[in-house]
């Protein structure tokens, strides 16, 4: 038998509601206005030696390097999470959910000051690190990618569990007859399945992680090379000089842009 | 069908996680208040004064009102050049008081003060250390030693520049752990015991007093900060501005101001 397409015949463009089109351009524009502002105020003659400019590149540099490091942690800690909060009935499953998005919620700030009382050279974890291994975390690049992770991975969280709750179990439980393993059908027949699902979390967690800020200062601090971010020097910047902040705004815009516009078409799609 | 339900649903999680991710992604600072004078009442009086005025100034505004019966005063406090940035976009203040000189040029560069501004009071630096001095910090050497922590403030901001002077007349260098947005920020790292000792303005260590030992020292005399007043030229109640300015600079006004540690100019 062959399968018919379900999906709805979407007349595109034709009979769109004023009602509903104009609110949208509205919001597109207000979405948009922003970075036009941006792209107008950019310095374009004297781009290149801004860019140049001692300290853009190491900022650029750990920033990417600490919001791949904090993905990479996210998801080390956040897949297995989500499909516990997807697959596994236990009591407080709920209350368990809202505490693993309460960061998407939660003021950056408010989450470097409990970075710092957990993780802080006097804080509950942070004390005993120093005092038996000598590892202090605060002020250290290390400390920035655990910043960044606390904030980011929330959207690794839901969107993998929104993917698994998505998927379709009856694979699963194929996999389970036919003799495999739990490990192996988690890593064989569920993470392909939710890959997409995975992807899209991916890309938003590192794209948060990328722009993280006052959870970065707080708990991290800004040192050049060593915490100092891109969207930290371009918080200095603005302190002196404008222009420069705006340059590092649109490398930050360009970074980001280029790489949730590659991905575009893997969140929407599923399989 | 079944295929369905998931494909919506997945869609919209991810619509909801792109909508949360926009949201998030404004946390960043708040500058409130400062809401606009009604000219009309003639009784709003907005102020933007810098960070380190907040105590000062938050006292200083109720006694204002306390002498002008009827009068409110609006305080907005941020970074100097936060507000003078504010300024120079046409935000309806009446009077700014900044934390440094240069941030108030910006805005005399621009046009936009009525008058000339004056130095209403000064500040020097300290080293704040936690309650206790537990390092035995007895003046800035002591920073450079291996192993103490210090925080800074980022040579881009007032105090940043002023402790490179007050560092580079006392001989000393050394390699902080972190360069602070802002003098609060430093102190803060000192309040949590996140670092051994921080260069903070007197007045933030003494506001901080419950937490941190002040220790002065003589280079700190070589970069003291000057705070400059000025009622704005597009003030929404140019009476109240002036009026308030004045109230800075009366004895009463001097008199909040020393007692939270500033300096007579």
């Amino acid at each position: 038998m062959t399968r018919t397409h379900v999906r709805p015949a979407r007349r595109r463009g034709a009979g769109v509601p004023v009602a509903l089109l104009l609110p949208a351009v509205l919001g597109l524009v207000f979405l948009v206005l922003p970075l036009v502002g941006l792209l107008a105020r950019t310095p374009w003659a004297t781009l290149p030696q801004r860019l140049a400019a001692p300290g853009v590149l190491t900022a650029l540099r750990l920033s990417l390097l600490t919001a791949t490091l904090a993905t990479l942690l996210c998801l080390l800690l956040g897949v297995p999470l989500a499909w516990l909060l997807a697959r596994v009935e236990f009591p407080g499953r709920r209350l368990v959910r809202a505490l693993v998005t309460v960061p998407l919620v939660l003021p950056p700030v408010v989450g470097g000051v409990a970075l710092l009382l957990v993780f802080g050279r006097r804080g509950l974890l942070g004390g005993w690190l120093d005092a038996t291994f000598g590892i202090t975390l605060p002020f250290t690049t290390a400390g920035v990618v655990l910043a960044e992770a606390f904030v980011a991975m929330p959207f690794l969280v839901i969107a993998v569990e929104g993917a698994l709750r998505g998927a379709d179990g009856r694979y699963e439980e194929a996999a389970a007859t036919l003799g495999a393993g739990r490990w192996t059908t988690f890593t064989h027949v569920t993470l392909p399945l939710v890959a997409p699902g995975l992807a899209a979390g991916a890309v938003l967690c590192w794209a948060r992680a990328l722009g993280e800020f006052g959870a970065t200062i707080t708990f991290a601090g800004n040192y050049p090379g060593r915490t100092q971010t891109m969207p930290l020097a371009v918080y200095l910047a603005l302190e002196t000089d404008v222009q420069a902040a705006v340059v590092l705004s649109l490398v930050l815009l360009t970074v980001s842009v280029v790489i949730l516009a590659g991905l575009r078409d893997r969140w929407i799609t599923s399989p | 069908m079944r295929a369905q339900r998931p494909r919506r649903g997945a869609a919209g999680v991810t619509a909801a996680v792109l909508a949360l991710a926009a949201v998030a992604g404004c946390g960043g600072s708040a500058s409130g208040g400062g809401s606009a004078g009604d000219p009309g009442a003639g009784g709003t009086v907005s102020v933007f004064a810098a960070a380190s005025l907040t105590e000062s100034f938050t006292r200083l505004g109720r006694d204002f009102e306390a002498a002008h019966p009827g009068t409110t005063v609006v305080l907005n406090f941020a970074g100097s050049a936060a507000l003078a940035a504010q300024i120079n976009q046409g935000a309806p203040a009446d009077v700014f008081a900044s934390a440094a000189t240069r941030n108030m040029a910006t805005v005399t560069g621009a046009g936009n003060a009525d008058g000339d501004p004056v130095v209403f009071a000064r500040n020097q630096l300290v080293v704040a250390v936690p309650k206790g001095n537990p390092r035995g910090v007895a003046g800035p050497a002591d920073l450079a030693r291996p192993g103490v922590k210090v925080a800074l403030c980022a040579e881009q901001v007032p105090c940043g520049a002023a402790a490179r002077t007050a560092l580079d007349a006392a001989s000393v260098a050394l390699t902080p752990v972190t360069l602070e947005q802002d003098v609060r920020g430093a102190l803060s790292k000192v309040r949590l015991g996140e670092v051994d000792a921080a260069l903070v303005y007197r007045t933030d260590a003494l506001a901080a007093a419950a937490d941190v030992t002040a220790v002065e020292f003589p280079e700190s005399a070589r970069a003291v900060n000057d705070y400059p007043i000025v009622a704005l030229r597009d003030a929404p109640n140019p009476d109240g501005a002036r009026a308030f300015v004045a109230y800075v600079r009366s004895e009463r006004g001097r008199e909040v101001l020393t007692e939270a540690g500033f300096q007579a100019p």
